[in-house]
């Protein structure tokens, strides 16, 4: 079974590389660019991983994150932080909040493919 | 006639001994006979291995004309502070704190040095703990980081991608390309940018200066504590100079203060405001007289050409705003200053004018005159907030000891050897050693 991994980038060309790294890593890739309706979207189908940028505009990942580890259909989601250096704060409480995994950028595309499949169960 | 000081005053006077007989061309026998020692006493006094009470102190002023406090002051005030706040800073090392004035008089170069080491180690942390704040607070840089680290990010998951995959479709490997030109250009943008904010602004901490507020007192410290220009209409000259300081931050803080100098000055013209210090040393008399605040007559007076008189400004919180510094009574860089200073009783207490005499602490205690009061204003109207500032003028006492009672106060309490102080925050290292 195809892993469904949602990806919520406001960068387009991290996005158009990730979507392609993981596109032929045998994952289908949905994409959001920013943050505003992003927990309505999850909610509606949820995906198998949900791949979150920290430094969104409309709403940061950490508020989406929060939304959604306090909703009982969405709290098990595996999700994915993708943070930048300087952001040590953010990535603590994203942690707090009940983030499973972080990634650093500049991330290296193996690290990625990685992370994804221990996530995904593969 | 030399006058007399307490007995803690005596520890060590040694080498300003033997400086003053040196440069009056006396010798060592002739001035110990007429000072009712002996020689080797007198050779011992010399090189701080005996203490010199407080009566051969008075015979030896005499015989070597000088005043006992020009005798036994040197190693006191901002250099004895410096030791004792740099043992405070290795507290792993037994330092020997008792021996301090000992090891200064000794050995005045080392001292010097090491005094200067720490306040360098000092305006270093604070650098970098100005930078970390910035590294976390400020959102120019912040969003500057964001944007280089992202393009990075796309860089270097592109080039991956296209160093790896053989099998890549001709339309995919043209986006990528393209993606690749288009970071690089956001790349070189960014770090260019980011360089030229860095680069604007870290002069001051290069120069060892930390804070936009030590620049400003740098640089009015520079001007010798008066802006003449001021008296007559030079304004344009001064913003000029204040448009050259080190950082952005400084430049607007040195700018703020700039203005209110000149609307103070204009409000209270200095050939006025000498002439009534001269006769009745009085702030709120004269603020009165001149329909000014009496906040603003303290920084007049504490800006006249050659004032020796201190000031330090605080806002509600108790943060020192402004320190101009007086020689004796010690002004601490870093940490929370001693709470018994009037400038917080004043705080408390908006428009209630606080006069003491207050007697700073250590082996050479100074008095000095204290002048303190704190003004509320409401900028905002009656809906905002109350904001108070409050002033402490700092003048050398040079009369005799008031009979009125003195307020023992210090620099801060980790350098304070008051050990029984109730207003003690924490261990001083100098009880802690005893």
């Amino acid at each position: 079974m195809t892993p469904r991994v949602l990806l919520i980038e406001d960068e387009p060309n991290i996005t158009e590389a990730i979507r392609f790294i993981l596109s032929r890593d045998g994952c289908e890739v949905v994409t959001l660019a920013d943050g505003l309706g992003a927990v309505q979207a999850v909610r509606k189908d949820v995906p198998d991983l949900l791949i979150l940028d920290l430094m969104l505009p409309g709403v940061s990942g950490l508020d989406i994150l929060v939304q959604l580890c306090a909703d009982p259909e969405t709290a098990l989601l595996p999700v994915l932080m993708l943070t930048a250096k300087g952001q040590g704060r953010d990535r603590e409480a994203a942690e707090r909040a009940g983030a499973n995994h972080f990634m650093t950028k500049p991330f290296s595309n193996d690290d990625m493919r990685a992370a994804v499949r221990a996530l995904t169960g593969r | 006639m030399p006058t007399s000081l307490p007995p803690s005053s005596f520890s060590l006077s040694g080498s300003l001994i033997r400086e003053r007989r040196l440069a009056l061309g006396l010798r060592q026998g002739e001035v110990a006979r007429q000072a009712g020692i002996s020689a080797s006493y007198l050779n011992l006094i010399e090189h701080n291995r005996r203490r010199v009470g407080p009566d051969v102190l008075d015979r030896l002023a005499t015989v070597l004309g000088a005043e006992v406090a020009s005798l036994s002051e040197g190693v006191g005030g901002a250099l004895a502070d410096d030791l004792r706040a740099a043992a405070a800073a290795s507290p792993s090392v037994q330092a020997e704190l008792e021996r301090i004035e000992d090891f200064a008089g000794r050995f005045p170069g080392w001292a010097a040095v090491l005094a200067a080491q720490h306040r360098r180690v000092g305006q270093l942390e604070q650098a970098v703990g100005a930078l970390n704040d910035r590294l976390t607070h400020d959102p120019y840089l912040s969003a500057s980081l964001h944007e280089v680290l992202s393009a990075l990010s796309s860089v270097r998951s592109t080039a991956a991608i296209l160093a790896d995959t053989e099998d890549i479709d001709p339309d995919w490997r043209a986006r990528f390309h393209r993606n690749l030109h288009e970071d690089s250009e956001r790349l070189a943008v960014g770090a260019e940018a980011l360089v030229a904010y860095l680069d604007g602004s870290d002069a001051a901490e290069e120069a060892g200066i930390a804070s936009p507020q030590e620049v400003m007192e740098a640089w009015l410290a520079d001007r010798g504590w008066h802006l003449a220009e001021l008296e007559d209409g030079g304004l344009p000259g001064l913003q000029a100079e204040v448009a050259g300081l080190a950082s952005a931050a400084a430049r607007s803080l040195a700018a703020a203060f700039l203005a209110q100098a000149a609307v103070e000055a204009r409000a209270l013209p200095l050939a006025h405001l000498a002439e009534e210090w001269e006769q009745d040393a009085d702030p709120a008399r004269i603020a009165s007289l001149a329909g000014v605040s009496v906040l603003s007559v303290l920084r007049r007076v504490a800006l006249m050409p050659e004032s020796r008189a201190g000031l330090v400004v605080c806002d509600a919180s108790g943060t020192l705003l402004f320190r101009k510094p007086v020689e004796g009574f010690a002004l601490p860089r870093f940490g929370a200053t001693c709470p018994l200073w009037p400038l917080f009783s004043a705080l408390a207490r908006p428009m209630t004018p606080i006069l003491a005499c207050v007697e700073t602490a250590g082996r050479a205690p100074r008095l000095f005159r204290t002048l303190a009061i704190c003004e509320a204003r409401l900028p905002q109207g009656f809906a905002g907030p109350q904001l108070r500032e409050a002033a402490m003028l700092i003048l050398p006492e040079v009369g005799p000891r008031p009979a009125s009672s003195v307020q023992p106060l210090g620099p801060s309490c980790r350098i304070c050897p008051r050990s029984h102080c109730p207003a003690r925050r924490e261990p001083s290292i100098l009880t802690e050693s005893a």
